[in-house]
């Protein structure tokens, strides 16, 4: 598989600068995994961006580990970097009860919409958002389609009466 | 507008609050102009945008929830219909995702005809962008040239997979059946034919000048606001910022390939138009290439629980049968991991992030659209433009609802 | 349409029937759809009537009309996700009589792939169809064969039908999927007559000219 060497570097800066916001470190398959604690991701994004040179987000995605799970929900953040062409994933873990986590958009404007759609989908609140509406859904909707406790055919067929 | 009510003594106050009043337009989800089903919703002043605030989800299919309860490989066909336009680059988006997983080599033909197919797809979505965003421009005879060229395209993905637009031809492991008899010979005869287009196409949308003056210094975006807003493919690369994620993270034997990245640095819709149309020049160079290249060989990995064995093989040995029969019946088993896997699209980077379980069917499968980020700088270009500009910007980000809405 | 219908029900009955086959055929000739295109099986319209190998022109579809106020058909080609269903049905109410549906591609007929919380499992439960096309997307020749019956289907039709009842009258009356059919007029004896043939209990689609030469 590709070298991860470049990458290591990478969270041995981040472990350097401040040790809490690094929990853990999974490599694998090429790509490595940062497991970085909901209260400091801010920081961290912006460390990144500013300090380390990833100035593009790729991707913002949320993802449901089950009902039984704690935490239940994870969020990743892809990070890009358009100067040393490295990628990068952060992982934070959020529990079903406080699924709240701080927004990134002051880092980059791109996580606007990733965030919203996250909220739509899984209902995982992001602090201090602008705007954090549903997206893709109908405004109406009940529930958070993506749940694994949210049946794949809804709950009642669509008539117009 | 201030500067003639300033010379109207008496008038100014009145009128400028009614010029100050927003005109709210929404630019609805039926519409000839907005290249599928896309509200926005304009606040104009006359005729100047002042807040243009997209709203989406009406053609939202909850494919990501459907991957969920498909094994892998029935997940194959559900990615056609995402990007439908491109829907060869969805497949191998997916294929390779689970590829990675698996940890499994793809032989080196099935590599090639994969570059093969996807640079093909590439000139084909390019052709569905410039016919449409001509006809919305005024100029309505390219979308007969632009489909002419597609039609011969899609009878050579017919003719390998089946399908002309949804053809599902890429699988785990490698493809879904070899490329016909006389196949090379027809793609290189479409390869001379759309070589020959292309010079049409400068002639009528290049050189003309009402094109350059609708489409030059409209919907500027600077590079760092480009890369800010997360802008991908060729409307990153009109922003003069040279990022192909076929150079950065190269995939399929990319790397061996001789073309170029067409990049320009103006950063409005004629430095996008002036790259797209680059492309199509660079993507006919990469197909002449792989076809040089295609030698006989084998296109299925050697993972026999992951890959479909050939009929023949199955019909007369038994442990291919049995192979076979638990492959269709109860898919294979991909081992706990999750992976993030980018390929530069026609669109944008479209990338796919796969999480397994260990069981037959994925824990979540999520894409991140190009057009989705794409769509979401329209308000940072458009503000300030004129309404018949925004229907230009539009057609220059290339958008797909489908991909949008998933 | 009122007062011709009313008008049409006095005159005798071959005067009628000339006439309907004058309107019926100035009707099928130049049917102009409506753009509603919406997923994949947009693309594949286009084709037809964009592409010059399968031209919908020479059938009489000689433009399609953004507005729905100008247009006769709709041709819903692609999946109906629940937030796009009351825009269809608003689209179709705007369009004005005499109009056609037509379902193109498995996901506008039954919700195709898609058995999910997100799409309407077939366009006729919100506006009633007169063809149905299968298909994922269905190639440009079934658009073109579906055109062609849906102007055989018009060239049955009468001109006594009322097709103008009011709203509330005829979302209440038309079953969706089947045609609403005036008593005593020629379009009723002849479903009359495919009923007793086919023994079937309703009647759904008027079946097509080649239709009816199965030997079956």
């Amino acid at each position: 598989m590709a070298n991860t060497d470049a990458l290591l570097e990478f969270v041995e800066k981040l472990k350097s600068e401040n040790a809490s916001w690094v929990t853990d470190v999974k490599d694998a398959l090429g790509e490595v995994t940062v497991i970085v604690p909901g209260e400091s991701i801010n920081a961290v994004c912006e460390y990144l961006k500013t300090a380390q040179g990833f100035d593009l987000l790729a991707d913002i995605c949320g993802a449901d580990r089950g009902p039984e799970e704690d935490p239940r929900f994870e969020v990743n953040y892809h990070l890009f970097s358009t100067k040393h062409f490295n990628r990068l994933r952060l992982k934070v873990l959020l529990s079903e009860d406080k699924p709240n986590v701080r927004t990134v958009t002051n880092v980059w404007n791109t996580a606007n919409w990733h965030e919203r759609e996250t909220y739509d989908l899984f209902g995982v609140i992001f602090d201090g958002h602008p705007d954090l509406r549903r997206i893709l859904l109908p405004s109406d909707f009940d529930g958070h389609a993506l749940r694994k406790d949210y049946p794949l055919r809804g709950y009642e067929p669509y008539s117009m009466n | 507008m201030s500067t003639v009510l300033d010379k109207l003594p008496g008038t100014v106050d009145v009128l400028d609050q009614s010029l100050e009043s927003e005109m709210t337009l929404s630019m609805g989800p039926q519409h000839p102009s907005t290249h599928g089903v896309l509200r926005l919703d304009l606040r104009l002043d006359g005729e100047l945008v002042v807040r243009a605030i997209p709203d989406i989800g009406y053609l939202h299919t909850g494919m990501e929830k459907l991957f969920e309860y498909k094994k892998y490989q029935q997940g194959i066909v559900i990615t056609d219909r995402m990007d439908y336009l491109n829907p060869l680059g969805n497949n191998l988006v997916y294929v390779m995702a689970a590829e990675k997983l698996l940890q499994i080599e793809i032989p080196e033909r099935a590599q090639i005809i994969r570059v093969l197919f996807c640079e093909l797809q590439r000139i084909a979505s390019h052709m569905v962008w410039l016919g449409t965003h001509a006809l919305d421009l005024g100029a309505m005879s390219m979308i007969f040239y632009c489909f002419r060229q597609r039609e011969k395209i899609m009878n050579l993905i017919e003719a390998a997979s089946g399908g002309r637009m949804t053809p599902s031809y890429f699988r785990i492991g490698g493809l879904m059946m070899d490329l016909p008899a006389g196949f090379e010979r027809r793609c290189k005869q479409f390869l001379d034919d759309f070589t020959e287009a292309l010079d049409t196409f400068d002639t009528l949308v290049t050189g003309n000048t009402i094109w350059q003056s609708r489409t030059k210094g409209v919907g500027i975006i600077s590079a760092e606001d480009a890369i800010d807003w997360g802008l991908t493919g060729p409307c990153l690369r009109g922003s003069g910022v040279n990022i192909d994620v076929r150079r950065t993270n190269p995939y399929c034997g990319y790397e061996t390939y001789d073309f170029e990245v067409p990049v320009e640095t103006d950063g409005d819709v004629w430095s996008r138009f002036k790259v797209r149309m680059r492309e199509l020049v660079e993507s006919q160079k990469i197909c002449r290439q792989a076809l040089e290249r295609l030698t006989p060989g084998p296109i299925k990995a050697d993972a026999p629980k992951v890959v479909l064995p050939d009929r023949d093989d199955m019909r007369k040995h038994m442990d291919s049968l049995i192979h076979h029969f638990l492959i269709v019946a109860e898919g294979f088993n991909i081992p706990e991991g999750e992976v993030y896997m980018p390929i530069e699209a026609s669109k944008g980077e479209l990338g796919v992030y796969m999480k397994s379980n260990g069981t037959s069917k994925p824990d979540r499968v999520h894409f991140r659209g190009p057009s989705f980020i794409n769509l979401s700088a329209l308000p940072a270009m458009s503000e300030g433009e004129m309404i018949a500009d925004v229907v230009a910007i539009i057609g220059s980000l290339d958008i797909v609802l489908g991909e949008i809405d998933r | 349409m009122g007062l011709e219908n009313t008008l049409f029900e006095s005159l005798p009955d071959i005067v009628t029937v000339n006439l309907d086959a004058l309107i019926n055929w100035s009707r099928k000739s130049s049917l102009w759809p409506a753009t509603f295109g919406l997923a994949c099986c947009a693309i594949e319209m286009m084709n037809t009537a964009a592409s010059s190998r399968n031209d919908l022109a020479r059938f009489g579809a000689e433009t399609f009309r953004a507005s729905p106020r100008q247009s006769d058909v709709m041709i819903v080609s692609g999946r109906v996700s629940r937030k796009m269903a009351p825009v269809l049905r608003r689209v179709y109410d705007q369009m004005p009589e005499p109009k056609w549906v037509i379902s193109m591609g498995a996901c506008a007929t039954s919700g195709g792939v898609f058995d999910n919380y997100a799409i309407v499992q077939g366009v006729d439960k919100i506006v009633p169809v007169d063809i149905y096309i299968p298909g994922c997307p269905p190639r440009p020749e079934m658009l073109v064969h579906a055109i062609m019956m849906l102007q055989d289907k018009i060239m049955k039709e009468s001109v006594k039908d009322r097709r103008d009842t009011f709203e509330p009258e005829s979302r209440v009356s038309m079953v969706p999927g089947t045609l609403p059919v005036t008593e005593g007029t020629a379009l009723e004896k002849e479903t009359e007559i495919e009923v007793s043939q086919n023994q079937v209990s309703r009647p759904y689609t008027i079946p097509s000219r080649h239709e009816r030469r199965k030997s079956s």
